[in-house]
């Protein structure tokens, strides 16, 4: 009678569990994880990215998914390693990603991506180093633009408002940085402004002060800050506490809000151009900086807002293609511009090349009392 | 020249807060005949006491700063020798020198659970200022992180070697049976030497963390750099751990400035290898016999 009871349990237990999984497969997701840096150096950008992209996912699916399939997005930390964020990639695409999201830093992606390239899966990386678009991998996109883009947006500045003669660079010498850097000396090479004092740093780096000691006996007039953020904010404390006073101008990093919690009143005046400014007085923008501070109770810099359009990339350009087929899905993206007014979740109207590089406008920031301040922006090139 | 004065007291003054991190070592080999591998993380920590007593008990500064060296003295002292060496000391050194290498995991690891894996802002202990001195912009903090690091450590050589107390503690360290036939509290002058050293990281943590801003994984860099300032000053004398610290600092931003920023990280190393070789004992250290 026992062996009856067993037999008939297991049965009910069989079809209950072959039930079940009926009904998971009818529930169909698409799954879109998110490789980023939750640990290590590139903590600050990786998380904002995530929770950005997570706001979008949320959204998405509370609206009914992408062609009725809801997301699933999940974490994978890099921790800021290069070589454990290509193992991750792997991960992904072996749980079936649809799309990646992520990295955010230049030398993970840069190792990362001709992983996601062999398995042919699109993903939407925040790095900004130039040669992540130069090397023809059709599946790799930006979320915003690469420093070859931004940095000569500052050549101008540096000329005709500043009107230095002689400049510093101070850099970080991670592939981000050297990718700025390098277009840096160029453009300042073209319009013949001379760097005095050339100064590279190394991720993670605590003490600035031979750095900042080297800039100020350079005679240098205004000084380039290409770093991290937390390295930025340890760079802007240093310089006020050697007394530096000529304008620190950065790109993409230097005024973003993190840098100046960090910095304290150390960030005061400082001035970057950046591909997006989460102060940006635009009604899309404030609205989803809104948005994510009361769902996270904090700030988030620009990263939130690259996560956030990348989902939303993803969704748009599915829609169009009518199917769940990353290779057609990167064919789309190729020379596609989403317009804000149509694709309210891009935030800005935004344009991909054949590379997957970005255009999009842009933004001239300083710091005043404590906050990012958009002081000008800059049509989309 | 002014460029030299500059570096070369920011240098010092950077170095005297390593060299705090590095009394430390000295002091538990002394005391327990171990190394202390989670020394960066205890320098690591009291900086988040602070911002507990900031953020969460809403304590003043001041108040922060003393309630952060209470919670330190406490945990990285008190219950430190408790739980980690003393269950662990009869097993031998190297067992020890494992747990504490785990305790470090540990200590980083709970830290980012905590309190996250961003770099949080603290707040500055001396003012913003700089002064100038022969065309040479000196900053007042640099100037009091040296002043505080070096009055403490004249401090505690004074103690050690003036008061009763602290010689009782010069006694165990050099030969706990005979200073316990002489009367000496034995189990009571180890437990100073732990608590001296978690206030000493404790201070070197509230003057580092506003250059290096508090982040769990500060305690990286310290911990090796603290180590090597030991071994290079001697790693059984107070004194020499004090100027291998503030070698490191010196030459590391001499170096930074007038050889190359690029590797300047590898200095140190270089200076270990250098000083293993040349003065095994390290620059002001002791040869010691043991026997097998």
């Amino acid at each position: 009678m026992k062996r009856q009871q067993f037999l008939a349990a297991a049965a009910l237990f069989a079809t209950a569990t072959l039930g079940f999984s009926g009904a998971a497969s009818a529930q169909e997701v698409v799954k879109i994880p998110c490789v980023c840096e939750l640990s290590g150096a590139g903590a600050v950008s990786g998380t904002n990215y995530r929770d950005g992209a997570r706001m979008a996912v949320d959204e998405i699916n509370a609206a009914g998914g992408i062609l009725g399939r809801k997301i699933v997005m999940t974490d994978m930390d890099t921790q800021t390693d290069p070589q454990t964020s290509r193992a991750l990639v792997q991960k992904a695409i072996d749980s079936g990603a649809y799309a990646i999201m992520g990295t955010v830093y230049s030398g993970s992606t840069i190792v990362n991506m001709m992983v996601a390239q062999r398995a042919g899966i699109v993903q939407m990386t925040g790095s900004e180093a130039p040669n992540i678009t130069e090397r023809g991998n059709p599946y790799i996109f930006r979320t915003s633009s690469g420093a070859q883009k931004g940095v000569p947006a500052l050549t101008a500045y540096f000329k005709d408002q500043l009107k230095v003669k002689k400049i510093a660079v101070e850099w970080v010498n991670n592939d981000f940085g050297k990718g700025g850097h390098d277009v840096f000396r160029k453009e300042m090479k073209r319009v013949g402004i001379d760097v005095v004092a050339d100064v590279p740093s190394e991720q993670g780096q605590a003490d600035f002060s031979a750095d900042v000691s080297k800039i100020k006996n350079s005679g240098a007039q205004a000084v380039f800050v290409y770093l991290n953020e937390e390295e930025d904010a340890r760079f802007l404390k240093e310089a006020k506490k050697q007394g530096l006073k000529v304008p620190l101008v950065g790109e993409v990093t230097l005024t973003g809000q993190k840098v100046i919690d960090l910095a304290g009143g150390a960030a005061e005046g400082a001035f970057a151009h950046v591909g997006l400014a989460t102060s940006a007085p635009i009604p899309s923008i404030e609205k989803f900086v809104a948005k994510f501070k009361k769902r996270y109770g904090r700030d988030t810099d620009h990263n939130g807002i690259k996560g956030y359009i990348g989902i939303y990339a993803i969704k748009y350009a599915t829609e169009m293609i009518g199917k769940f087929d990353s290779k057609a899905l990167a064919k789309k993206l190729h020379g596609l511009t989403l317009d804000a007014s149509k694709y309210p979740g891009m935030l800005l109207t935004t344009s991909w090349d054949q590379h997957g590089e970005l255009s999009r406008e842009s933004f001239m920031t300083e710091v005043k009392n404590g906050k990012q301040v958009v002081i000008g922006t800059v049509p989309a090139n | 020249m002014s460029q030299f004065l500059q570096v070369f007291l920011s240098g010092l003054s950077t170095g005297s807060i390593y060299a705090l991190a590095a009394i430390g070592f000295t002091l538990l080999w002394q005391a327990a005949q171990t190394v202390n591998f989670a020394q960066g993380e205890f320098v690591m920590l009291p900086a988040f006491f602070v911002l507990i007593g900031i953020h969460w008990l809403h304590l003043p500064l001041w108040l922060s700063l003393i309630f952060g060296l209470i919670v330190a003295v406490i945990v990285l002292g008190l219950l430190f020798k408790k739980v980690v060496v003393e269950p662990m000391l009869p097993n031998g050194g190297l067992p020890l020198i494992i747990a504490t290498m785990a305790l470090s995991i540990l200590l980083k690891e709970g830290t980012k659970q905590f309190y996250g894996a961003e770099a949080q802002p603290f707040p500055n202990i001396f003012p913003q200022t700089t002064m100038t001195l022969d065309g040479a912009v000196i900053s007042v903090q640099d100037i009091m992180n040296l002043v505080v690091s070096l009055g403490v450590v004249v401090g505690l050589t004074l103690f050690l070697n003036r008061t009763r107390t602290g010689r009782c503690m010069q006694a165990t360290a050099q030969n706990p049976e005979v200073a316990e036939i002489l009367g000496v509290n034995v189990k009571r002058m180890v437990l100073y030497t732990f608590l001296v050293n978690a206030a000493l990281a404790a201070l070197a943590s509230f003057l580092i963390s506003p250059i290096y801003l508090a982040k769990f994984s500060n305690g990286e860099t310290l911990g090796l750099v603290a180590f090597i300032a030991a071994i290079v000053g001697g790693f059984n004398q107070i004194r020499g751990a004090l100027v291998g610290g503030l070698l490191i600092g010196v030459l590391d931003n001499l170096t930074a400035t007038y050889v190359t920023t690029e590797y300047r990280a590898a200095l140190p190393l270089v200076m270990l290898i250098v000083i293993i070789l040349w003065r095994p004992q390290g620059l002001l250290g002791t040869s010691e016999g043991r026997q097998v």
